[in-house]
């Protein structure tokens, strides 16, 4: 296995794009990530996404893109995992470049939701759950977040209230991320205020379905000098699955996936969660925040939320997450999604991160969680330069 | 809705209507829905089958106000995980009550209703729910 490192990257601004297509969006992400590795051609490109089928009545999206983007001919294949899409794609680029096999290798991560926004799209996002089990019976991805969150306040004791700090915090970053969906503050009290969309769930809980691309692009590490000065190393690249439905779940409120993905990429890496500068965790819902903190070592089981007090998880804070808004409120648009965690990690490991830096950053972790935690991806990088 | 939807339905018929799940010949565990390799011990367990008594409580539940596609007119809605007096969790809706009325711990019990329909002339699909448990005279 080689030594992996990342040489560029590339993202569009996360928002309702209406004038934008699905290729075009990949394309934009794709041709600026090219541009800053300083690269022409790419063995393959690895393409997260969920709902190209579904939403944009396209499959076929390696090709697609491969094609579209001037590539004809590369290697190129649709890696899908419900929400950790992007993020197990970047981990088929890592696996390419590490084995040898691949030498200059694109992830990308793309996601065109706005082009149906109704019922379809509810039930699209649904098919991340268990179809015969979960679906049929109506559930919507929000209200499987809402089960779990119910439950987790009922046996922990804990509030909705308690649950604020997360996208306060995360609004709070977003207001500096020039790609954000949202670049607003919220109050405390706005986040109380906020209507409920599956109870517990208010809408300040949620974060919200955009379009967004984003790439990077992976070399061996030995390689990375003849691109920049500014290479990002992959110390850990780890995915672990758990049941696909949450009834099946030995323990509903424990994501089982997060910790065995957290200690491989902590084994891996030669760490533990008291090493890391800042992590990008997968905040589609509140109660997603506090469960991967407590799986990936962070909290103490039923005590994420406590995390939020003291500013704790702020930029400067001990474990600084969502450090460019988070999904909350950078945007979610679900399959892209891993892959904008990433890019903001290297983002900040090169010092890029403007009002959002989080000083001397020199590992970082990410989460990308598929489904109600049925595929968690977790990742660590480190600056370069050290 | 394609004739191929109905065989995917038709072949969970004894889930559906009945409960039907297993019991792990090596642990015994009781597994509902029936898999090939039970999810307490890992080992391969196809037989006997096992027909759930239907009873038992409220783990978790919300309320759907933005249905998936298909779902539309039932909403709102209520969603529940209930924790079978048998061991497993199962995912289902819950009937004949308020979601205001819903509590933690609840006492629930299996009733066949009305799952989704495909349009005008699609098939009903019916399977099963949850109402709180009816007093016994």
């Amino acid at each position: 296995m080689r030594d992996v490192s990342i040489i560029g990257i590339g993202q569009t601004p996360v928002g309702e794009h209406w004038d934008k297509s699905l290729r075009h969006l990949a394309f934009d992400a794709l041709v600026a990530a090219k541009r800053d590795a300083g690269i022409e051609r790419a063995d393959a490109i690895y393409v997260g996404n969920m709902l190209s089928g579904e939403i944009s009545g396209q499959a076929h999206l390696g090709a697609l893109i491969a094609d579209f983007a001037g590539l004809r001919g590369i290697e190129a294949i649709k890696v899908e995992a419900a929400c950790a899409s992007a993020a197990a794609a970047f981990r088929q680029a890592y696996i390419g470049v590490a084995s040898g096999l691949q030498n200059i290798v694109i992830a990308l991560g793309v996601e065109k939701m706005t082009d149906d926004v109704g019922s379809k799209l509810t039930a699209g996002l649904a098919s991340a759950a268990d179809a015969d089990y979960e679906a049929i019976h109506g559930v919507s991805f929000v209200a499987l977040n809402a089960l779990i969150m119910r439950r987790y306040m009922h046996e922990y004791r804990v509030t909705h209230e308690d649950f604020a700090g997360f996208s306060v915090n995360a609004h709070a970053n977003g207001a500096g991320n020039p790609n954000a969906m949202f670049r607003r503050p919220i109050s405390k009290e706005a986040f109380i205020r906020s209507g409920m969309v599956a109870d517990p769930i208010g809408l300040l809980d949620a974060s919200p379905m955009a379009d967004g691309a984003a790439a990077a692009i992976l070399c061996p590490a030995e390689q990375a000098r003849e691109f920049t000065d500014n290479a990002v190393r992959i110390k850990a690249s780890a995915l672990a699955t758990d049941s696909l439905s949450i009834h099946d779940r030995r323990d509903p409120l424990w994501l089982q996936a997060a910790e065995d993905s957290a200690k491989h990429a902590y084994r891996q890496a030669g760490v533990g969660p008291q090493d890391i500068d800042f992590f990008e965790l997968h905040d589609a819902f509140t109660i997603m925040s506090a469960l991967s903190l407590e799986a990936a070592g962070f909290a103490e089981r039923g005590k994420g939320t406590w995390l939020t007090g003291d500013g704790e998880i702020s930029l400067e804070g001990k474990i600084p997450i969502t450090t460019r808004g988070g999904l909350k409120a950078r945007g979610h648009p679900v399959g892209a999604t891993g892959l904008y965690q990433i890019v903001e990690a290297v983002q900040q490991l090169r010092g890029e991160a403007g009002a959002n830096q989080v000083a001397n950053a020199r590992l970082g972790m990410t989460q990308n969680i598929g489904g109600s935690g049925a595929t968690i991806v977790t990742h660590i990088f480190e600056r370069a330069d050290l | 809705m394609s004739t191929t939807e109905i065989a995917r339905h038709w072949r969970l018929k004894a889930q559906r209507y009945q409960l039907v799940g297993e019991v792990c010949p090596h642990c015994n565990g009781k597994i509902f829905p029936p898999r090939d390799v039970c999810p307490h011990c890992a080992e391969e367990a196809t037989q006997p089958p096992f027909r759930f008594s239907g009873k038992g409580e409220v783990y978790s539940y919300t309320t759907v106000h933005n249905p998936p596609e298909g779902y539309e007119e039932s909403a709102p809605y209520t969603v529940a995980l209930v924790k079978l007096a048998e061991g497993p969790l199962i995912t289902a809706q819950l009937t004949d009550v308020a979601n205001s009325e819903v509590e933690i711990g609840m006492p629930v019990e299996m009733v066949t209703r009305k799952l989704r329909s495909y349009g005008e002339e699609g098939l009903i699909i019916y399977g099963y729910k949850f109402r709180p448990q009816l007093a016994r005279i």
